[in-house]
């Protein structure tokens, strides 16, 4: 398989941001949190502070390495509840059509209907602001996508000759879709699941932007530029830094997603040789 | 007969309901199959003998049903069994396998995995002895380095070496009755020869009986040990297979025989002509009364246009529907 120019940088930008949630402890010069001295107020970038420091006295370095957990783990477990979610509604609705599919229709209707994120607002407003609710928020209201795409996968895939091979050898229903629909569809499900990831992590910066997310003040991209809003003529490496990071983690996802699409897409894969 | 036919089709009506109105796609079928007998079912595209395949099995699905008749299987009606009744019974006891080995096999998963998925579904195996199990499976049907074919994926077989991975999937539970709906049809011609080689051997050493579908009126004569002409819904003539070619006793057989090309024949008859059916097959909502027949026969009377004509059981076995026979 030819390596494609999206698949590579992005799968280096979102692999970059995962190595350095995961490292954070090594690669962060200070302590998030604890390490405030207010006679290092709002320093610039310099060689001892790379990304400059905040009106605490914080290094904005280690705040965004830090952020970088708590956006990754909102990007990558509310996709995976959104598409476990959708994808149970929408193969189930596709595979066994009738009343169950218009009712899954209509739900998912509903959700399209609804802006995600001022739904998500509203869950928030109910559960209240902190790391749970907003991975509970984001997972119950981004999975209409997901629900669509395998719903008209299961749909197409029902007829095939494979499938009813299956039912004529005696698989159940839920074989079935296990063993035939499902692994068939994986293609276009991990597309949207990568972009549906860069999404999430967007949407956790505009909900703690908000003050609905992470709250101080443990350190959220989203978080942090809300609190460097106020400075932002005075002192813009507050906000630079953390919506550089959201930038290139969103790009390399949505880059990803490109990418695993071009070479997860068999047409396309035939085109090229 | 002592012991009761394997299974044994009777008065089968098959339903298509198109919303307005209900017409039967296949009317006064019945048929019995012995333990280890090879069946053929012949007929042209659309004469009702794949939705007959698909309604042993009960998977007829709408707008298709049965409307009447019974099916038995081992002596039991199967025809109103429940949902997971029918499915224990597919895959384990009635097996079938399908015209098209290039999309009857899923494509991201290795076939042996496929053919274990089917102890472990109807046999309770675990993986292990089921993967083991996969292996001899694909050597029985003659396979070669079946340990490392197993994994394999579909697209790097032959369309040959799928159809025999089909075979061995639908014969690893040792099934009692294979349904073999126009198992070759998408083959060349020596692989053809190939699998229905295969195919019968299998069968016949395990004391698998056959039903075989087919538009083939030679490849299933060359099969089977019994044969059943279709048109249009009905079965117009069944007998032994060496019987029907020598003397079909039915004006549609007679020429489904004479259209097909006989090797030698030159010689023997001159340059010919090779002869054809007049006319096309009725559709379902517009079946001609009496014998269905009649507008393409050439020995068609009054009553062949009134009258539907009443099965008449041949001295030498077998039976016919045609008011002219004598």
């Amino acid at each position: 398989m030819k390596l494609r120019a999206n698949l590579v940088i992005g799968g280096a930008l979102f692999a970059l941001a995962i190595l350095v949630g995961l490292l954070a402890p090594w690669l962060a010069h200070t302590d998030p949190v604890l390490d405030a001295n207010l006679m290092n107020a709002e320093e610039p970038p310099s060689w001892t502070w790379w990304f400059g420091t905040d009106g605490q006295g914080r290094d904005i370095y280690s705040r965004v390495v830090y952020g970088a957990r708590i956006s990754l783990t909102v990007g990558i477990v509310s996709q995976l509840i959104n598409s476990v979610i959708g994808v149970a509604l929408g193969l189930s609705a596709g595979y066994f059509g009738g009343w169950w599919d218009d009712v899954v229709n209509a739900l998912t209707n509903l959700m399209l209907a609804i802006p995600s994120l001022i739904f998500a607002l509203a869950i928030m407003a109910v559960l209240g602001p902190g790391l749970t609710s907003l991975l509970i928020a984001l997972g119950l209201t981004n999975w209409s996508f997901t629900c669509r795409i395998a719903r008209a996968s299961a749909l197409s895939l029902r007829s095939q000759g494979y499938v009813q091979a299956a039912t004529v050898l005696g698989y159940g229903d839920f074989r079935i879709m296990f063993t035939q629909l499902l692994p068939n569809m994986l293609g276009p499900l991990i597309v949207i699941g990568t972009l549906g990831m860069g999404s999430a992590v967007l949407s956790e910066a505009a909900l703690s932007f908000l003050g609905l997310g992470v709250r101080p003040p443990f350190p959220s991209w989203g978080s942090m530029l809300s609190e460097a809003r106020d400075q932002i003529t005075t002192a813009p490496w507050l906000s630079v830094f953390p919506g550089l990071a959201i930038f290139l983690t969103v790009l390399g996802l949505n880059l990803l997603g490109d990418g695993l699409r071009d070479s997860l897409d068999p047409q396309s894969r035939s085109r090229r040789t | 007969m002592t012991a009761a036919p394997l299974l044994e089709v009777e008065d089968l009506r098959i339903d298509l309901d198109d919303g307005a109105r209900r017409v039967a796609a296949a009317e006064g079928v019945s048929f019995r199959i012995s333990r280890g007998e090879t069946f053929g079912l012949v007929g042209e595209s659309g004469c009702g003998k794949s939705i007959t395949a698909l309604s042993l099995i009960g998977l007829l699905r709408p707008p298709l049903s049965i409307g009447s008749g019974v099916i038995r299987f081992e002596g039991r009606e199967i025809q109103h069994l429940s949902a997971a009744a029918q499915r224990d019974l597919r895959g384990n006891r009635i097996a079938m396998i399908f015209q098209e080995p290039m999309t009857a096999l899923n494509p991201v998963s290795p076939v042996g995995r496929q053919i274990a998925e089917m102890f472990v579904l109807h046999k309770g195996k675990s993986w292990r002895e089921a993967n083991q199990l996969a292996v001899e499976a694909l050597a029985s049907v003659r396979v070669p380095a079946p340990e490392r074919r197993v994994h394999d994926y579909p697209h790097q077989l032959s369309g040959g070496m799928r159809q025999r991975v089909m075979i061995a999937i639908a014969l690893a539970c040792g099934p009692d009755l294979l349904i073999a709906d126009e198992p070759t049809t998408a083959l060349d011609v020596t692989v053809q020869a190939e699998i229905i080689e295969l195919m019968r051997n299998l069968c016949a050493e395990r004391g698998t009986a056959i039903l075989m579908i087919s538009h083939d009126l030679g490849l299933v004569a060359n099969v089977c040990r019994r044969v059943a002409v279709m048109y249009a819904g009905r079965i117009v003539e069944e007998r032994g297979s060496a019987d029907i070619f020598r003397a079909p006793a039915h004006p549609y057989t007679q020429g489904l025989v004479d259209s097909l090309p006989r090797l030698g024949s030159r010689a023997a008859l001159g340059r010919t002509r090779l002869k054809e059916i007049a006319g096309v097959v009725p559709a379902i909502t517009s079946f001609p009364d009496g014998c269905r027949f009649n507008p393409r026969c050439a020995q068609a009377s009054d009553i062949c246009r009134t009258n539907a004509p009443t099965a008449d059981f041949l001295e030498a076995g077998g039976l016919v529907r045609c008011h002219h026979h004598a």
